[in-house]
């Protein structure tokens, strides 16, 4: 993947140095500026910096990751340790939806591999991976809290409950007849 | 029957602040300010007041340990872990989309007991519709003057914000909580020293979970003798229990700490037609199985432990007779082996093994000296051997599994195959 941002400088272990406000727009800045002033130190804003950016860019780029370490005084390294750390910080160029299923023990209990199956036969992916359009990622997730109304899944963000064959293939054809969802 | 976690839920529609304030909402909070923050700390001890988060510690006993008075550090700070990762639990969320106000004033009441002047809500990243209703809720506070410099006229001022977290299992443990809160890599702290002494940002840090704090409210209202007498039993007060699994109806309900699961079970009403009950977890994915024969000891701390398990967060996971119990004990330890943060060795590579040896088992490839390997793990990785409860959790349902569906265990290597697969 070719760089946007002319890197001309690494630092002591040969990380990229980048100017965030190069990389980071004037929205994505002052909305972590604003998380910033919530904690004593800057550091401490970095979960909510890598949502604000996911959140206008889907995904954390090598860029958007230097820029925020950049923005919030933190070595690339440290951050990349704290974004790889969390399931819902995206570190891979992710589809327009991503479902979330969810793996656990009550959706367990209600087969909740007979909707993995159909989902992975239907998009014809992996866990993992996003169909060839583009359109959907497909990620496994712990326990939803959705335990009453299992098998449950996460699609952007919105809770799915009592799934079912039907229900799937009604929200697949909902994500896939046009950009809502 | 009074029911004060749950009189004010609504979880279509939540009580703005009038609607709350309106119901007997902040008087809690009122009161307490009108008492010294000692005197709102004596009065949560006198409550008895354990807990709900898992592990059952005395409130009263946690706050205690926070330095007070003039001489105590400036920067002090109340979380609530809401990070509700617990698989098989869902009784937080149910609380924050419901009732939002009610979390609230239980957190300013627990930091003016422990005078802290910042909190936070450390919410998991999932449960995105608790975070608008809570950030509403926290914007009316605010606008009210509940929240902000000198409340209600007074000398104390408190900021409140919320914490949306990414998902990590981890992060609902104390000291791994704290870390995150700081930007790091969630693994967890040594102890000593306590986060109620050295926390968050190197402050004392009193961390209490979601239910906890939405007791304070009712406790601060109508006092210690109300309280007590809402069970009647050894542990006070109310609790939010509830039960998933193959049962007719999956829920929570609001019930006097000490009642039975068995109880529970009826209200959930019973079985789904033709499945019959094999175990159940009383709390969590990180408790022992207990049995059938178990469903009339009280959900209270001490009576599940004696019953050989623990009540953790008190939502039972049923597991049915159509079920196989090593593909169920599978999919909670791929779970913690999942979500260990890999900080200590026997986490870290105990687990996956475990994994890798049930997965063996539940594909009809075990051998007898898998099982003795099984058990020689759960030693392994046992309390005092690793940095966290993290893996001692996950000992929890395969050691007792083991136990009870030895049975099972073994007719999957002497018959090469799981006999629940037809």
């Amino acid at each position: 993947m070719s760089s946007i941002i002319p890197i001309k400088q690494v630092d002591l272990v040969g990380q990229p140095v980048v100017n965030y406000r190069d990389v980071l727009t004037d929205k994505e800045i002052a909305a972590i500026e604003h998380e910033c002033s919530l904690y004593e130190i800057r550091p401490a804003a970095a979960i909510d910096a890598l949502q604000i950016v996911q959140s206008e860019r889907r995904w954390i780029s090598d860029e958007s990751l230097y820029a925020i370490a950049d923005m919030l005084g933190m070595s690339a390294t440290e951050l990349e340790g704290v974004a790889t750390f969390y399931n819902l910080i995206y570190r891979h160029q992710v589809g327009e939806h991503v479902i979330h299923l969810c793996d656990s023990v009550s959706c367990w209990l209600h087969d909740y591999q007979t909707i993995a199956d159909h989902l992975r036969k239907t998009l014809n992916i992996e866990f993992g991976q996003t169909t060839a359009d583009g359109k959907i990622t497909l990620l496994p997730n712990v326990c939803l809290g959705c335990c009453d109304k299992a098998p449950a899944l996460m699609l952007d963000g919105e809770l799915v409950e009592s799934l079912n064959i039907e229900a799937i293939d009604n929200l697949l054809k909902g994500l896939r007849g046009g950009d809502h969802g | 029957m009074d029911k004060p976690l749950s009189q004010y839920l609504d979880l279509n529609n939540p009580q703005n602040l009038t609607a709350y304030q309106s119901t007997g909402g902040y008087e809690g909070f009122s009161n307490a300010l009108k008492m010294s923050p000692q005197e709102v700390q004596q009065q949560v001890s006198d409550a008895k007041l354990k807990g709900r988060g898992g592990a059952g510690f005395m409130t009263g006993m946690k706050w205690s340990f926070v330095p007070m008075g003039e001489d105590a550090p400036k920067n002090k700070y109340l979380v609530c872990n809401a990070d509700e990762m617990e698989p098989g639990t869902f009784k937080d969320r149910w609380l924050m989309e419901g009732a939002p106000h009610l979390l609230i004033e239980g957190m300013m009441i627990a930091a003016y007991a422990i005078g802290a002047d910042v909190a936070y809500i450390f919410l998991r990243g999932e449960y995105r519709l608790c975070a608008t209703r809570l950030q509403q809720a926290i914007d009316e506070a605010e606008a009210a003057g509940l929240l902000g410099d000198n409340i209600n006229g007074s000398q104390y001022s408190l900021k409140l914000h919320l914490h949306t977290s990414a998902g990590r299992y981890i992060c609902g443990e104390e000291t791994a909580l704290i870390n995150a809160l700081e930007g790091k890599r969630a693994n967890p702290r040594a102890k000593p020293p306590f986060p109620q002494v050295v926390g968050l940002f190197g402050r004392p840090t009193i961390v209490n979970n979601c239910e906890t704090l939405c007791n304070l409210p009712g406790i601060l209202k109508s006092g210690v003798a109300w309280f007590s007498q809402l069970s009647g039993g050894a542990d006070t007060g109310n609790k939010i229990y509830g039960i998933s699994g193959r049962v007719k109806n999956a829920g929570l309900w609001e019930l006097p700490m000490g009642t039975t699961a068995g109880e529970i079970l009826e209200l959930a009403g019973g079985m789904q037609d033709g499945l019959n009950l094999r175990g159940w977890l009383p709390g969590g994915a990180s408790t022992d199985f207990l049995l059938p024969e178990h469903l009339d000891t009280p959900m209270e701390y001490d009576a599940i432990a004696k019953a050989g398990s623990r009540m953790g967060t008190g939502v039972i996971i049923a597991l049915d007779d159509q079920h196989c119990p090593v593909g169920m004990i599978l999919n909670l330890l791929q779970f913690f082996a999942q979500e260990s943060c890999g900080w200590c060795t026997p986490c870290r590579d105990g687990l996956p093994w475990a994994v890798e040896i049930l997965s063996r088992i539940e594909a009809g490839q075990g051998t007898q000296q898998d099982l003795d390997a099984l058990q020689q793990l759960c030693g392994f990785m046992w309390i005092g051997k690793t940095f966290c409860a993290l893996a001692p959790g996950a000992v929890e349902p395969l050691r007792s599994g083991m136990k009870y569906f030895a049975d099972d265990f073994q007719q999957h290597i002497d018959h090469k195959g799981c006999p629940h697969r037809h």
